[in-house]
């Protein structure tokens, strides 16, 4: 059993499951997750095994959730909280940036606060208003915080668990849009930490960078250019607070060119910040400026439109075209 | 809001001890307090009171950025800070004091807070299980909430031993019963039955807004809608804010659920050191309960029961001592060190702190030997 083919919504399941029995600290907390399974069955059977002292289905109040759970945090248990939709978040917006973040500086070290908070993101859903969104960069901005997003099954597995074992507060994004199809997990090692990135394709013309969601449509645009002679290197972000910037000015000084693609809004976003960093760190390597593929600064349209937002292959092979024309 | 036929009252404004049904209920409390406990309110009371006096006048002599007086609020403090047990679990706001005190916090690490030196600082688990000062309005009740669930995970309360189960005591005001969180920790307190009480200290302003403003019916009122049962105490009588608290926090400790206590008492001083109340409220009001003050009444109640001039004087100059120790501390108090910025701001260790702080350190060493650098 060193390895299994899961969907992702199955590993962090079982991801999940595994931190429970590691921990008898750990609690599931959240919307609809207890005889539900939550409204993606992430959580499903795990009330059902471990009972609801453990798996608390909570009222709907998600300032609530998160403002209990720090109370928890500092009995020394360690919450993992899910929120049901990225759109969702908002109303907790002000204790997790005014209190989760800032509880550890300002007992100047003497707590620490293991929560987790899962964030089902993105689009290509179909769904109404407020259930397709990208507000990781919020967090990213959020001195206090780490921010993380598996694209994998296997990363799903193994990210969960590393997360609800960090002491710090770990924003754990879920690209709604990978739930279903499956991978290989290996289940004896992870092969990374937390806070890496990873090349995910070798190439030597152009950079592709990207994380969550965009990860798989990145990997498709590489298949389209190898068949059109253009040699394309992948790079899973996989954190984005902090950001493991080595291998991306490695990747850069090999190819020179780099596009960074993402289903949030470009302005102000995690692509943004990677665009100037690496102009710092990588400036006499680079063949062309950063480009960037982003969802449009608009809110998130109706669905029959989320096509035409989200960047696509297409988009992605387009800034390459630009940057390649440097 | 003055008192309602529902405020629970032990001791008259004059210090006499009211004959009353709900007097009656929560006497026995009383009763059971030595003489040595009576005078320890009565020494707390006018100890932060000289502490507090006396730190607004640091700030206007530029020693503090700001200061929040408690002056007023005294007996509401005094009384539920004795009144909880030392197991127990406080999570003030910022205006606490005397709570603070009481359970062991030195009055310079709030000095030090409103300097500018530290966001609070203190670890609860060695300073009386009092939690940091919340400045979000009503944040703290969710915290308190929380920390109540994971007491009854732990299986620390509802055991039947008063002495060693665990409740948690959570400070409010009445502008923060207009938040959403304070709402929102009471449906969680009622849903999960948490051994907590919410202790709402309406001193009637919420900076310039009076608490007519935050609600239409008596807020003792509020918690009923949630299934919770409020009581209204006369929050300058501090034998009232004791003995409820004491009942309350008792029944919490022993599985009865969460409770709810509105002290009704007045923010004497401004809200800050930076507000001036005179733009706003109305003389009437501040004579009302002037003439209600927690500290006389209990000092005419302690001379009726045969207190004499030597002790009032020996606490008086217990206050001047706290006081001028205050004084001469702040001057003790160092700037915090640049590196303490990124020390703990994760648990572990993290690449951007590092980075930043050597860089930072880099800088500052580059003007080392320069002319005209600083030290």
């Amino acid at each position: 059993m060193s390895a299994q083919t899961l969907s992702l919504a199955k590993a962090i399941n079982l991801g999940l499951r595994q931190a429970l029995i590691d921990n008898d600290k750990v609690l599931l907390m959240g919307e609809d997750i207890g005889p539900l399974g939550g409204v993606f069955r992430v959580t499903e059977g795990l009330q059902a095994e471990f009972g609801e002292k453990r798996v608390l289905d909570t009222p709907l109040a998600e300032s609530g959730i998160i403002g209990t759970a720090i109370g928890m945090a500092m009995r020394g248990y360690r919450p993992v909280i899910e929120i049901q939709f990225d759109g969702f978040i908002f109303p907790g917006f002000d204790q997790i940036t005014s209190q989760l973040a800032k509880l550890t500086a300002r007992h100047e070290g003497s707590l620490s606060m293991p929560v987790v908070i899962r964030v089902p993101y993105g689009g290509h859903i179909g769904a109404v208003e407020h259930h397709q969104e990208s507000p990781e960069a919020y967090f990213a901005h959020t001195a206090g915080l780490r921010v993380v997003t598996p694209s994998t099954p296997h990363d799903g597995y193994w990210m969960i668990q590393e997360a609800i074992a960090s002491n710090d507060p770990v924003m754990f994004f879920e690209p709604k849009s990978r739930y279903w199809p499956k991978g290989e997990v290996e289940m004896d090692a992870s092969g990374s930490d937390l806070h890496t990135s990873r090349v995910v394709r070798t190439g030597t013309d152009a950079t592709l960078l990207g994380y969550g969601p965009m990860v798989n449509v990145l990997l498709r645009a590489a298949e389209i250019a190898a068949a059109e002679g253009r040699s394309l290197e992948v790079i899973d972000l996989r954190s984005l607070s902090p950001i493991d910037y080595d291998p991306i000015v490695a990747s850069v000084q090999k190819t020179g060119r780099l596009v960074i693609a993402q289903e949030a809004p470009g302005f102000v976003s995690v692509g943004s910040e990677i665009a100037a960093t690496i102009t710092e760190r990588a400036f006499y390597s680079l063949e062309a400026p950063v480009m960037r593929v982003a969802g449009f600064d608009t809110p998130f349209p109706p669905a029959k439109l989320e096509v035409t937002y989200l960047p696509d292959a297409d988009r992605v092979l387009e800034a390459v075209d630009r940057a390649m024309a440097f | 809001m003055q008192y309602t036929p529902a405020t629970v009252q032990l001791l008259s404004k004059e210090g006499k001890l009211v004959a009353s049904d709900a007097a009656a209920e929560y006497l026995p409390y009383i009763e059971q307090l030595s003489d040595q406990q009576l005078r320890d309110f009565h020494r707390n009371m006018v100890v932060i009171r000289m502490i507090d006096v006396d730190a607004a006048n640091l700030q206007r002599q530029g020693q503090l950025a700001m200061w929040i007086p408690s002056l007023g609020q005294e007996a509401a403090q005094v009384g539920s800070g004795f009144a909880a047990r030392p197991q127990d679990h406080l999570f003030p706001a910022y205006r606490e004091h005397a709570v603070a005190r009481i359970r062991g916090v030195d009055p310079i690490k709030l000095i030090a807070l409103l300097r500018g030196i530290s966001h609070g600082g203190w670890d609860p688990k060695e300073n009386g299980n009092f939690h940091l000062y919340t400045l979000v309005i009503g944040s703290q009740t969710l915290h308190a909430t929380g920390y109540a669930m994971g007491i009854q995970m732990d299986g620390a309360t509802a055991t039947g031993n008063l002495e060693t189960d665990e409740a948690v005591m959570v400070y409010f005001g009445d502008g923060a019963t207009s938040q959403g969180d304070v709402s929102e920790a009471l449906v969680f307190a009622a849903s999960y039955q948490t051994p907590e009480v919410f202790f709402l200290q309406n001193n009637h302003w919420a900076i310039s807004v009076p608490v007519t403003r935050q609600s239409r019916t008596p807020l003792y009122l509020r918690p009923s809608g949630f299934g919770i049962p409020g009581v209204q105490i006369d929050g300058n009588d501090v034998l009232a804010s004791y003995a409820v608290t004491r009942a309350n926090l008792d029944a919490a400790r022993s599985g009865e659920g969460p409770r709810f206590i509105e002290a009704l008492t007045y923010r004497m001083g401004a809200h800050t050191t930076s507000d001036d109340p005179t733009k706003y409220r109305a003389n009437q009001d501040v004579e009302f309960w002037s003439a209600a003050d927690p500290i006389s009444r209990f000092e005419a109640y302690l001379r009726s029961r045969g207190e004499g001039d030597q002790f009032f004087a020996d606490v008086a100059a217990e206050g001047a001592d706290a006081a001028s120790d205050i004084r001469r501390r702040i001057h003790d108090l160092e700037n915090p060190a640049v590196s303490s910025m990124f020390a703990n701001v994760y648990s572990e260790p993290h690449p951007v702190m590092d980075a930043q702080l050597a860089w930072l350190e880099a800088y500052e060493a580059s003007f080392d030997g320069a002319e005209g650098g600083h030290a």
